[in-house]
């Protein structure tokens, strides 16, 4: 058997593959975060609770109406984007002017209440999510063997990362976008609509978080409490990346899933903290964060 | 207003003072406990302006330290209770050294990532006994011949812990080194261009609140003669933010009448099936959107067009 350090290589690669896949939920959650921060000056504490409401209108839609993955795939973003773009227009657009800190606080309130009511309907144990027919089973590369679905997941999430950031520097939309994080006032002035540009932006990232969730689904189990284990790490991974750049954010939270994974073969007690720790020395080292412009 | 302030202040110190008498004291004790927290945390967020999002971390883990001291190495109560304060203020010196390295939201991120560190700390290490927690906590004899087994030496023994806490935090918002810290939370780069070195006050506000959300901490170890993963999770921050939000933010009374408020109203409904999370959170929302000064803070207010009328 082939050994790196002592370690099996299957082994290894295993939990590669493992990090690899934690690693396209925190650069899908932390790219969320980073384009809703960019627009709206907010840091969206609901985010992990959009994400656990993604897989959860996912599960709804297979186990009432019989609405099965790829469908969901679709419409669970959709649905959350709406709730998320109600509640922008209702609340979130009332605290641009105060400090982003009431921002902070109203989203973690929205999480406090969306968790509770589903701890309180579906209890805290997780529901199974069967995988889509076409990813069932896997492949064996003759050096391991790959779930076809987890395999899914790592390219869809990275064709999401990489079409989101198209559509942020490279498009019309995301020109407006950009100029409207400089300068909101004067992109106002010819003639641009920037309050429905702020909503769509929410729901833009609403709609991304609630697509890992549906994506996680299959991976973990549909609980009520995947978004608030999930939330804190993608912080994390923000404070690491700095949220000036779109690109940071990806490349930050695939290199930290994957670091989070070695970790876990190498030294598991510690695979908890490890992204708390690497965080910490980046602070230490780089205050601005590995991709961030200022402090 | 001196007159009136003092007046109210008396009335509500005689009130607690008699409070055990009407009310079941292991409840006012934990309400005092939970004041006292809320009014360290306020020393940071209201008057230095720092949203510290792992202030669980100061208060559980004393609430450890405390409890592993007064257990296993058995010394006196009150001496466990400076050991809580120490190993807090130890702590909020490491995370605050971190934390005051970038500002407003990433700062609140900070804290936050770093207590959930601390969780995971004491998740696995041995002397917090994991999921169990450390429990049968002796309350101890306080300075060798007073029982606080006898519930209402205990009672008394917290309140005047809480007092002396309070006392101290008015202290310190009240001297020149507070006013420096309000200057910092009014205006940062005027406060640096005034000469001022801004991270170490910074940094000392953050120990001492650290330290005295800690001697909260581990008085509640006391008096529930336990110390559990809870007090350390992120939740528990978000409670303490909850408290100062809803008493009002920046004043003295403030985070005492909301830790109030939020503990009879998790001990309203601890009997009944509804989530107390759904509650304290749409409190959070309603907070944010209605009135952001808080419910100390809106009477203040409204005392003083009153008052200038």
């Amino acid at each position: 058997m082939i050994t790196v350090f002592g370690v099996p290589i299957q082994a290894l690669l295993g939990q590669l593959l493992v990090g690899l896949i934690n690693g396209s939920f925190y650069a899908m959650l932390s790219l969320g975060l980073a384009i809703i921060f960019g627009m709206l000056r907010i840091i969206n504490f609901a985010h992990g609770a959009l994400y656990m409401l993604g897989a959860f209108v996912g599960y709804l839609m297979l186990a009432h109406l019989g609405i099965g993955y790829w469908a969901a795939l679709v419409l669970a973003p959709l649905t959350v984007a709406i709730f998320g773009m109600v509640i922008e227009r209702l609340a979130l657009s009332r605290l641009y002017r105060v400090d982003p800190l009431y921002g902070l606080l109203f989203t973690f309130g929205l999480a406090l209440v969306i968790e509770g009511s589903f701890r309180y309907y579906f209890g805290v144990s997780g529901q199974p999510y069967p995988t889509p027919k076409a990813l069932a089973g896997g492949t064996n590369l003759g050096f391991m063997f790959l779930p076809n679905y987890r395999a899914w997941v790592v390219v869809a999430s990275l064709i999401v990362c990489t079409a989101t950031w198209f559509l942020i520097e490279r498009t019309k939309l995301g020109a407006y976008l950009r100029a409207s994080t400089e300068n909101a006032t004067l992109v106002q002035a010819f003639g641009v609509n920037v309050p429905v540009l702020l909503t769509v932006t929410y729901g833009i990232g609403c709609a991304l978080a609630a697509l890992a969730g549906i994506m996680a689904a299959p991976v973990y189990q549909v609980s009520p409490l995947m978004g608030s284990n999930i939330i804190i790490v993608v912080f994390a991974v923000v404070v690491v990346g700095g949220m000036g750049s779109i690109l940071g954010a990806i490349v930050t939270g695939y290199a930290l899933g994957l670091v989070e994974g070695l970790t876990k073969v190498f030294y598991p007690e510690a695979s908890n903290t490890v992204i708390f720790v690497i965080m910490a020395i980046v602070l230490l080292v780089r205050p601005a964060g590995l991709f961030g412009r200022d402090a | 207003m001196r007159g009136t302030e003092k007046a109210l202040v008396a009335l509500g110190v005689l009130a607690l003072v008699v409070a055990p008498f009407f009310f079941y004291p292991v409840f006012v004790m934990s309400m005092l406990c939970f004041a006292l927290f809320a009014a360290a945390f306020n020393l940071l967020l209201g008057y230095t302006g720092l949203l510290s999002f792992g202030h669980a971390a100061f208060f559980g883990g004393a609430a450890y330290f405390t409890a592993h001291s007064v257990k296993v190495w058995g010394v006196p109560p009150e001496l466990g209770l400076l050991i809580g304060m120490a190993g807090a203020a130890l702590l909020g010196l490491i995370m605050g050294l971190l934390a005051i390295r970038r500002q407003g939201i990433y700062f609140a991120m900070v804290t936050l990532a770093l207590s959930q560190m601390f969780f995971f700390f004491c998740l696995q290490a041995p002397f917090t006994h994991g999921e169990d927690g450390i429990q049968g906590v002796p309350r101890g004899h306080l300075l060798g011949f007073i029982d606080l087994y006898v519930p209402l030496n205990m009672y008394y023994f917290v309140l005047a812990v809480f007092l002396i806490g309070v006392f101290a935090i008015w202290r310190i918002v009240n001297s020149p080194f507070g006013m420096i810290l309000r200057s910092i939370r009014e205006n940062e780069p005027r406060a640096i261009s005034l000469g001022y070195g801004v991270g170490r006050y910074k940094l000392a506000a953050f120990v001492m609140s650290a330290a005295l959300a800690g001697l909260a901490g581990g008085l509640k170890s006391l008096v529930f003669q336990f110390a559990t993963l809870t007090d350390v999770t992120w939740q528990m921050s978000g409670e303490v933010i909850l408290m100062t939000l809803l008493g009002g933010i920046g004043t003295m009374v403030g985070p005492i009448v909301g830790a109030g408020l939020v503990i009879a109203l998790q001990n309203s409904l601890a009997t009944s099936q509804f989530p107390v999370t759904v509650v304290t959170g749409a409190i959070f929302m309603i907070c944010v959107l209605v009135f952001r000064r808080g419910i100390v803070g809106e009477v203040i207010a409204f005392a003083k067009r009153y008052g200038s009328r």
